[in-house]
């Protein structure tokens, strides 16, 4: 499944991740001037306390002590020279973020929408994708919104973030010059399935990408069980439901499910598991519960987010599984 | 307690629950914060827990479910746990802690005065602040919340009903926070004792004085926003739901005009202690005195302009980003001289490792980690990357734990000889301060690195790679854990069979060491004159 390809070939590195686009290596730099910076300041202040500790030990309850009370210059000195640090870094940190913050003309523009608890990627053509497939050596335009709460879209090998936000756009750019896969994470808590709402980015050739849009954009002349299934990983229903087996996920199981005669419900009543309750569940998960899965559904209803040919490709696929 | 003989000590001059329930001794109201704060450290510590061992190993499914369960029966509990954890700790136990049981207890004594200077409404805080957490509490049975502790809107709008509840509480406390700053700030303006300067004052006295002004500037900002937000709730009023029109970005504004300066009153009065402690064990006059006092109030200051660091990545304009890192730079200055002076106190002192210098040192040590790791946070396109990851969450534990709650520590050792009148184990709470400083290092700095390989905050499961680190984290905590519950028994064990304690055990130059242990119920017996500043060790 894709989830192990994702950690198989992620570069999960062990103390950064993975440096993808220059402003990543322009981040690391500064990096680490400041844990530079941060370990001589330690060893002066961390060093000079227990070299002092040790040397001023208490011999006697008779010892006498310095009595100083203030030195002004001083303490000039270490205002004045932290300020001068901490100006330098600020400096430094303001020129990167505003490449960062600058969104490159003509940049390849993607649309993504964090959902509770998927992202959804749009291409220009009509593509829908779970992932984010971009080409390598080129600007590329995230274009951000939620649907429901903020989420946070974190890309760690580009070390860029950038908050979702109901009812906003807000973007972020990169430019890989690395090809590979790597993680997506949601770093704004959105809920329940917050922790599992990650995805992969793909950064494949120019013509990889190319042949890719068009392959996806074809989608629409796969036999209806194949488009379903499409579908179905599309907009993550494999995070909470099983179709491999019968054990249960967050979701209940869809492996044989379908045309079952009697399927219990919360609450006692039994009802056939047929393209009528399907329909039904798809579109507003809460109008039957399977029994055990009370009292209120962490499924999103799908009324009018998804296309009547849709839910019907989609119902083919589930009756597919067995 | 008018009719108290001169020479009862406070602890014996009434006896029952009752007359400690009903006391405006604000020596007695501080014992109540104290076990009422304790008992709440408590129940968030094992929350803390809980959480880490959930985070022991990582159970993500082939197919990317995130799965709880270690410990919790699903990511909704860890959600829940995470959200208690974070409230409680900061609304009950780290907020109210310090000021409460420490700035009520000492405070009047530290400048010579005879109590607050309103003791009924001190004791009314004290009551605002249980009600306040009985409503929290109450959450916990009715619909549990799972918002973290920052409330972000919409999410909060939308989620389970007991949401308002929970806010309310915090209102409530909050304004058991704003009564106690208050009384304070008018305590320290007019009963201090004849001599007694503002700058004859001991740096304790001055940090409360700080602390008591973002109290009460600050929190009255959280209280309109939480009423908002129930506002929002009960009548979709449309303020922070964009589905109503709303901004939920606005609300992490008002949030964090705030909590950013809540920072502040979460640590300033730590770093009060540590002033107090690091003279008092190395037998010297402070370093700098005038320049730490005035640093609070910069500090003070500044944190109000400051709350935008938290959005870096919210969609706020270039502009603000680079203001708002630019004015968190600032607040590095006033702390680092605070670093630098308490280092020069103890240059040619007498260091005498009791257990609450130990304390204050391991304050120095983890709070300079805190320091520096903060400035990382506040340099713009590093804290992209690290903003709502574990670093983060590394970065404010080793400034609220390993700042605040060290010198809680601390001072609990230091004082407690004065508040009981009974000496501790000098054995036992070294042992404790072991556990602690070694097990919080050894929980917290694996986070650091976790959170630059990318791992995000709030999340109950993670991909393999993070799974090492987790693990020697959660070790940790099982360390941290000890070293609390060997603090607890030094404490019960001086309680019942502790030594007397003498009026001044350390040799310290501050009033409050100038009374009996435990003080009298008017706190001294004769009228103290003062006639030089607070740290004369000549």
């Amino acid at each position: 499944m894709w989830f192990l390809a994702l950690i198989s070939q992620a570069n999960a590195e062990t103390f950064m991740p993975t440096q993808a686009t220059e402003i990543a290596t322009s981040i690391d730099n500064l990096y680490g001037f400041l844990i530079a910076a941060s370990f001589i300041s330690c060893a002066i202040l961390i060093g000079g306390m227990v070299y002092f500790a040790i040397k001023y030990k208490r011999q006697s309850a008779n010892d006498k002590t310095a009595y100083i009370t203030h030195d002004t210059r001083l303490e000039v000195l270490w205002s004045v020279v932290p300020l001068i640090i901490f100006l330098i870094v600020f400096a430094w940190g303001w020129v990167i973020y505003h490449d960062m913050r600058q969104m490159p003309k003509n940049a390849l523009e993607i649309h993504v929408t964090g959902k509770q608890w998927a992202w959804m990627v749009e291409y220009k053509n009509g593509v829908k994708s779970p992932n984010i497939v971009v080409p390598v050596n080129r600007d590329v335009k995230i274009i951000l919104t939620a649907d429901d709460v903020i989420h946070s879209l974190y890309i760690p090998s580009f070390r860029v973030k950038q908050d979702a936000i109901p009812g906003t756009y807000t973007a972020l750019w990169f430019n890989s010059q690395k090809l590979g896969e790597f993680h997506v994470f949601c770093t704004e808590f959105c809920g329940t399935q917050h922790s599992g709402m990650l995805t992969k980015l793909k950064v494949v050739t120019q013509e990889e990408f190319d042949k890719w849009l068009v392959e996806e954009s074809e989608v629409s002349l796969l036999p209806m069980a194949q488009r379903g299934a499409k579908i179905f990983q599309t907009r993550a229903c494999a995070s909470c439901h099983n179709v491999n087996n019968e054990t249960v996920k967050v979701g209940p199981s869809l492996y044989k499910a379908f045309g079952q005669a009697s399927h219990e419900l919360e609450g006692g009543e039994v009802v056939q598991f047929d393209e009528n309750y399907l329909r039904e569940s798809i579109l507003n998960s809460n109008a039957k519960l399977a029994k055990g899965f009370g009292p209120r559904s962490a499924m999103p209803a799908f009324q009018g987010q998804l296309s009547e040919a849709e839910v019907t490709a989609l119902i083919e696929y589930i009756k597919s599984l067995k | 307690m008018g009719h108290a003989a001169h020479g009862t000590s406070y602890i014996n001059s009434e006896k029952g629950l009752m007359s400690w329930l009903t006391s405006l001794d604000h020596k007695r109201i501080g014992i109540l914060y104290f076990v009422t704060v304790l008992f709440f450290f408590l129940v968030g510590g094992i929350a803390a827990l809980l959480l880490r061992a959930e985070l022991f190993a990582a159970n993500v499914t082939a197919e990317g479910v995130a799965t709880a369960g270690q410990i919790f029966k699903n990511g909704d509990t860890y959600n829940q746990a995470l959200t208690y954890h974070g409230a409680i700790m900061v609304f009950m136990v780290i907020v109210p802690g310090i000021p409460s049981i420490f700035g009520n207890f000492f405070l009047p004594l530290q400048i010579g005065a005879k109590d607050v200077a309103f003791p009924k409404l001190n004791l009314a805080s004290w009551y605002l602040f249980m009600i306040g957490a009985a409503m929290a509490i109450a959450t916990l049975f009715l619909n549990k919340i799972d918002t973290g502790w920052t409330f972000y809107t919409p999410y909060s709008i939308r989620t389970g009903a007991a949401v308002s509840l929970m806010v309310g509480a915090v209102f409530v406390m909050g304004m058991a926070s704003v009564l106690t700053g208050l009384n304070f700030i008018v305590t320290i303006h007019k009963l201090r004792a004849p001599g007694m300067t503002f700058h004859r004052m001991p740096l304790f006295s001055w940090a409360i004085y700080s602390t008591s002004i973002i109290q009460v500037l600050a929190t009255p900002i959280l209280a309109i926003t939480l009423m908002l937000l129930i506002a929002e709730r009960a009548f979709g009023v449309g303020i922070f739901d964009p589905k109503l029109g709303g901004d939920p970005v606005l609300f992490q504004h008002f949030f964090w005009f705030y909590s950013h300066p809540a920072v502040y009153i979460m640590i300033l009065p730590a770093m009060g202690i540590i002033s107090e402690l690091l003279t008092t064990f190395s037998k010297k006059t402070i370093f700098g005195y005038t320049a730490i006092a005035y640093s609070s109030l910069g500090i003070a200051a500044v944190s109000f302009f400051v709350w935008g660091h938290h959005l870096y990545v919210s969609g706020q304009s270039e502009l603000a980003g680079v203001i708002f890192s630019f004015l968190t730079m600032l607040v590095g200055v006033p702390t680092a001289i605070k670093m630098f002076n308490w280092l020069a106190t103890m240059y040619k002192g007498s260091i005498e490792f009791r257990s609450p210098m130990l304390y204050a040192l391991g304050f120095l040590f983890l709070f300079m980690i805190g320091g520096v790791t903060g400035i990382m946070l506040a340099v713009l396109p590093i804290d992209v990357h690290f903003h709502d990851t574990y670093f983060v969450v590394a970065h404010f534990h080793y400034v609220m734990v390993g700042g605040t709650l060290m010198a809680l520590m601390g001072a609990i050792y230091y004082w407690f000889p004065k508040m009981f009148g009974k000496m501790y184990s000098e054995c036992l709470a070294r042992w404790s301060w072991i556990f602690i400083f070694v097990g919080f290092n050894v929980t917290f700095f694996p986070q650091f690195i976790l959170g630059a390989m990318g791992m995000p905050r709030r999340y109950f499961d993670y991909i393999p790679a993070y799974e090492n680190l987790n693990r020697i984290s959660t070790v940790g905590s099982w360390m941290i854990a000890i070293g609390f519950v060997i603090a607890l028994v030094s404490i019960i064990k001086a309680l019942v069979s502790g030594e007397k304690a003498p009026a001044n055990p350390w040799g310290s130059k501050t009033l409050e060491w100038m009374t009996e242990s435990p003080p009298i119920t008017h706190n001294f017996s004769h009228d103290p004159v003062v006639t030089e500043g607070p740290y004369e060790y000549k």
